[in-house]
């Protein structure tokens, strides 16, 4: 396990909190901003940056975030810049990285070469939305070698074989997926929910975060009561881009109440 | 070889909520295809509604012009809604009625996928959504005005390059977010497995079909088979019952206005191998893995991405695979008209260009197959648009 990762949630664990885990678009408005919103967010007490590669056909992503590809990619962001960037960012920030992207991209870097380099630059761990785990053999020997952090999702169609082999095969932590959805939908908080997580914690020790839909503080005091961190994403891309002044005191809203 | 990898192609690229209906699709299709019951239901309807076996017609006129080898034409244009669409929509309709569904969607390139998986789901009597790029919808207005008449609900993909890509993009969110009670009607041998698998099984009935009848026609097995490819369902749809026999086959992708130009959809000529929409085959790709936008004067043609059995026929060699551009198709568009009556669809025409180019130089004796897998009724604007006639 990547040691940042690991050494977070060790500290969440001693300190009984939830890990907070925003998302951001990275190019999106432009890479400067993205920059120094990694910053801020450190600042403002995130615990974990979830950094969106954009891609041309984000198949599990909803508007939001599908519009924010766009933009970054309209600025000429690539893989490549991404990686160079978090190397760049590595010496101001230690906070935990991981990349959110498209398995193309990596498969076109090379996956061999994207390890390496992603580690070397100090990328903490990786969620690839349409990599499931039985097509990762090769990509999580690879990442394990590099103490790249491989997060696999589980939605709440995954049975407990499906369970057993993502928790088997993620690093990190588990992405739990609230809904039969994609990114932005409406979240509904139910017993589903509750039942679904402490499923997955009968099988696994390791932290499983929930994400997909969380938009309102109450929503992430709520989801972060069930689990052990709260992914937040397309409400934050939506601020970010309809209203950045109010940016900063909404994702600290979250932060509280989680 | 791994399941559902056709060499080191395919696999099952797609978001964890999807995987468990992707496994149950499978189970339900092995099921289903060794239900007796099953199978009569798919057999009956093919010969009383779909009309099959459609006919092998040996272009006399065409091969006299051409001068060259004798070519028959799969008459897939004369099934019920005009194309080979309608042998994969309505298998899967079954399907999905099998499986307990009430719901289908559908993703549709030329609109013939869209009409045959609303015409197989009014036929069942599920609900049907069809998601169209708006780049599509302005090509083919006739298709989208057919299925509405028969049902469904066109959904308009506004969002990327407003085609096929988008359109099955949109299609997979759709039936992410709504698995439980929806069925993806996938139309071509593309997609996370099981569905290269079960879209070659409903198609390969052409293949069947055209083998026996060249069989009583000619004596003989075909010298070459042609086949234009999209998705490539209708080219797999044909090439399946020979491919253990000495057919030469050659597969006709959309060339657009040239390679150099970058405005085509040749994925083998192209293209590099990348993962897309559900599974590792040839891509249209810049060197950062992003897609790139496709063109082609027919809507059926222009996807990004090609069947995986066909990426793995690709470098066994066991298929050709060429293109023809929008000019070349179009010619052979008016060429099979004016020779032999029949007004081929622009996808088919490509076949008919390769066809046309490859013939005269072939002897008398040599026999082609070419797969005249839709008419052309739908793409008649388009083409009088094209000519700069107003009608």
């Amino acid at each position: 396990m990547s040691s940042r990762i690991r050494d977070r949630f060790r500290y969440l664990k001693k300190d009984g909190r939830k890990a907070f885990i925003p998302y951001i678009m990275y190019g999106d408005p432009d890479e400067r901003t993205t920059e120094s919103l990694v910053l801020l967010l450190e600042d403002i007490g995130a615990d974990i940056i979830e950094l969106g590669v954009p891609f041309t056909d984000p198949l599990a992503d909803g508007p939001t975030i599908q519009s924010a590809a766009e933009r970054a990619l309209a600025k000429g962001v690539t893989l490549t810049k991404i990686i160079r960037a978090v190397s760049e960012m590595r010496k101001r920030t230690d906070i935990p990285i991981v990349l959110m992207t498209y398995f193309n991209p990596v498969y076109k870097y090379g996956t061999t070469r994207f390890v390496k380099d992603a580690s070397r630059a100090g990328v903490d761990g990786v969620i690839i939305p349409d990599l499931p785990p039985d097509e990762a053999g090769d990509f999580i020997k690879e990442a394990r070698g590099k103490d790249l952090d491989t997060i696999f999702l589980l939605a709440p169609t995954s049975t407990d074989d499906r369970i057993k082999l993502a928790a088997k095969s993620s690093r990190g932590f588990i992405y739990y997926v609230s809904m039969t959805g994609i990114t932005g939908s409406k979240l509904s908080i139910n017993k589903d929910l509750k039942e679904s997580v402490k499923r997955i914690r009968s099988f696994t020790d390791k932290p499983v975060c929930v994400g997909f839909g969380v938009s309102t503080p109450a929503e992430a005091r709520t989801v972060a009561s069930l689990s052990d961190g709260v992914i937040v994403g397309s409400a934050i891309v939506k601020t970010l881009n309809e209203s950045p002044s109010k940016l900063k005191r909404s994702v600290m809203a979250l932060r509280k109440a989680i | 070889m791994k399941k559902g990898y056709f060499g080191k192609y395919g696999g099952r690229f797609v978001p964890e909520t999807l995987i468990p209906a992707l496994r149950e699709l499978e189970t339900s299709f092995r099921r289903s295809i060794s239900d007796q019951n099953f199978k009569d239901e798919l057999l009956s309807l093919q010969s009383t509604y779909i009309g099959r076996p459609t006919p092998l017609y040996f272009a006399s006129r065409l091969t006299d012009r051409l001068g060259g080898a004798r070519i028959y034409l799969k008459r897939e244009d004369l099934g019920h809604t005009g194309a080979h669409k309608i042998n994969n929509a309505l298998g899967q309709a079954l399907l999905a009625k099998a499986i307990g569904k009430k719901r289908v969607i559908a993703e549709t390139g030329a609109g013939q996928h869209g009409v045959a998986t609303a015409t197989g789901a009014a036929m069942v009597g599920l609900k049907a959504d069809i998601y169209m790029g708006s780049e599509d919808v302005k090509r083919q207005a006739l298709n989208v005005f057919r299925m509405k008449l028969l049902g469904a609900r066109v959904i308009e993909v506004n969002k990327g390059s407003q085609t096929l890509k988008d359109a099955i993009n949109e299609a997979l969110r759709d039936w992410t977010t709504n698995v439980l009670d929806t069925h993806y009607v996938l139309g071509t041998v593309f997609g996370p497995h099981p569905f290269p698998t079960i879209v070659k099984y409903f198609q390969s009935v052409i293949g069947r079909e055209a083998r026996k009848q060249i069989m009583k026609a000619e004596g003989r097995l075909p010298d070459y088979l042609i086949a234009c490819v999209g998705g490539g369902s209708n080219a797999m749809g044909l090439f399946n019952a020979f491919l253990n026999d000495k057919v030469k086959m050659i597969g006709v992708e959309a060339g657009g206005e040239g390679i150099r130009s970058g405005k085509h959809a040749a994925r083998f000529a192209g293209g590099s191998v990348g993962v897309f929409q559900g599974c590792k085959s040839y891509l249209l790709q810049d060197r950062d893995g992003n897609v790139l936008t496709t063109h082609s004067v027919s809507a059926g043609l222009d996807y990004a991405s090609v069947g995986p059995e066909h990426a793995f026929l690709h470098d066994s060699e066991r298929v050709t695979y060429t293109y023809a551009t929008d000019s070349a198709a179009l010619k052979a568009f008016e060429l099979l008209s004016m020779t032999e009556g029949i007004i081929p669809a622009l996808e088919s025409a490509h076949a008919i260009a390769e066809a046309a180019r490859i013939a005269p130089k072939l002897s008398k004796k040599n026999v082609i197959i070419v797969n005249l897998s839709g008419r052309g009724d739908k793409d008649v604007q388009h083409v009088a648009k094209i000519k700069g006639i107003e009608l």
